[in-house]
């Protein structure tokens, strides 16, 4: 069992952040459990939707950032529309997904490359390109064979063209991601 | 009514057959399509994943060569590309937040009285049918009705959640796509798993992840004695139909074999619209058995009815 001395851990600023990032009221949770019930990834979440929240409400700022589960969040939006109280749920966990980005604590990063490398094609091109993006997903993470499977049936259905569609804005596009990396860094 | 219309990337890959049976359909019901020029991709889950900034420019970009059509709204047959430009709309309503994406465009987003971002409003293709068209002009278009064919309607997350943006249906039993689909003579099966998620894009990083989930999906409809999923989007579809054989070996369950259609290809084929405006060639799982069956319920249909009408004469 893991003992967190709240008197010590404890980060309340944290918590404001991230009511503030998120335009939620974080203390309206009253940890009914239904965002976890009824969420679809909580099967494969190292820390269930539920428990994120609780650890944000006490300032627990690591054990709301350092988890796998901010990074398998669906985006579904089933918690959100399930809570009792109103809290936009799935906005929460992808504030804290940023904020862990922020602090460095990336905790998936299969997941992390491959919203990489479709953004890199969409930085390229102007548009996503399937079968662009999964070449760059398998050279960057020497992951991905499962998605081979299929690839056969895609192909044979003429499903990812090889060809990508390059749009005559590609520099205007080009432009938003260089602004984009110039103000945050 | 003119419509600016954005496809979507998936439209030019792996749901061509969506794209294609979208605008016949669109054209069948007299909705004026002006596709939008030079659209780009609207950064679709990475892009919010990864900043709200990012996500609201590239919709943004979309949003304002929109207004160059001259039309009133949006549509996207995509309910990825639907959410993030209607996100990207409403985030951009408040003034703080069009500052910080008109930052990263070549020229800012015009503003309302507000200080809010002056921008159209985009809806699902499926949203402007129902509320535009209506089900009642759908259904006076039939030609070929489906004859009882039983199917589940899947919605997936997106077309009706989160519920504040948008604002269609019900954001957990939704029945736009049920009322449609009664509308073309099938068969809609109550389906407790219409909103659940199919894995998303989560197929990439890890095959298991959509592969369990839609598994269940595909499980639940079999069990309820569907035969065939009729969904609305690219994403959902590739999961349940591309990805068939894959999620039935990682749910532990027999091949399903359940064709997996667009809502849009059933319109198409209700109306009796060409065959090359549907692509069912381009379906993974084979849906020509069970349409040549759909065909053969109407030949046994019509044959009692004309024989109904016979004995009727007789009698009189």
């Amino acid at each position: 069992m893991n003992i967190t001395r709240l008197d010590k851990a404890r980060d309340l600023k944290f918590k404001r952040q991230v009511e503030e990032e998120s335009g939620q009221n974080l203390s309206a949770c009253y940890q009914c459990g239904k965002c976890t019930a009824g969420c679809p990834g909580a099967q494969f979440y190292d820390r269930q939707v539920s428990q994120i929240m609780r650890a944000v409400q006490m300032g627990l700022k690591e054990e709301a950032l350092k988890n796998r589960s901010l990074w398998l969040c669906l985006s579904c939006s089933t918690c959100s529309a399930r809570c009792p109280n109103n809290i936009d749920v799935a906005a929460v966990m992808e504030t804290l997904r940023m904020m862990a980005r922020r602090e460095g604590w990336v905790q998936d990063r299969p997941i992390e490359s491959f919203w990489k490398a479709f953004l890199d094609t969409v930085h390229a091109t102007g548009r996503s390109y399937e079968l662009g993006v999964m070449a760059d997903y398998m050279g960057r993470t020497l992951r991905g064979w499962g998605n081979l499977e299929i690839a056969p049936m895609a192909l044979m259905k003429n499903k990812m063209p090889f060809i990508p569609s390059v749009i005559h804005g590609r520099e205007e596009v080009a432009r938003i991601f260089k602004r984009y990396a110039e103000k945050r860094s | 009514m003119k419509y600016a219309y954005y496809p979507g990337c998936s439209g030019h890959g792996t749901s061509v057959e969506y794209e294609v049976s979208t605008r016949a359909v669109c054209n069948a019901l007299n909705m004026d399509l002006v596709e939008i020029e030079d659209w780009n991709c609207c950064g679709s889950t990475p892009a919010h994943s990864v900043s709200h900034e990012l996500s609201g420019a590239l919709a943004a970009r979309n949003l304002m060569q929109a207004a160059k059509t001259g039309a009133d709204c949006v549509i996207s047959p995509c309910p990825s590309c639907s959410s993030n430009l209607k996100m990207a709309r409403y985030r951009m309503q408040k003034p703080e937040f069009k500052a910080e994406v008109d930052e990263l465009l070549d020229a800012p987003t015009p503003a309302n009285a507000e200080g809010g971002a002056d921008l159209l409003e985009t809806y699902s293709v499926l949203q402007a049918i129902v509320e535009n068209v209506g089900i009642e002009n759908v259904a006076s278009r039939v030609t070929y009705p489906l004859e009882g064919l039983k199917v589940v309607t899947y919605y997936g997350c997106l077309l009706s959640r989160p519920a504040h943006v948008a604002k269609f249906d019900d954001p957990e039993n939704p029945v736009s796509l049920d009322n449609i689909m009664k509308a073309l003579g099938a068969e809609v099966l109550p389906f407790s798993l219409k909103t659940e998620c199919c894995g998303a894009a989560m197929g990439i990083p890890d095959v298991n992840i959509p592969g369990s989930l839609s598994g269940r999906i595909l499980d639940t409809a079999k069990a309820v004695g569907a035969e065939a999923v009729v969904t609305a989007c690219p994403l959902c579809h590739m999961n349940l139909d591309l990805r068939q054989r894959q999620a039935a070996r990682i749910s532990k369950k027999s091949f399903f074999g359940l064709p997996v259609f667009y809502y849009t290809q059933l319109l198409a084929l209700a109306f009796g619209l060409p065959e090359k405006t549907m692509r069912l060639d381009k379906l993974a799982v084979n849906p020509y058995p069970l349409l040549d069956k759909v065909a053969a319920r109407r030949k046994a249909r019509v044959a009692a009815e004309l024989d109904a009408m016979k004995a009727a004469g007789a009698a009189s």
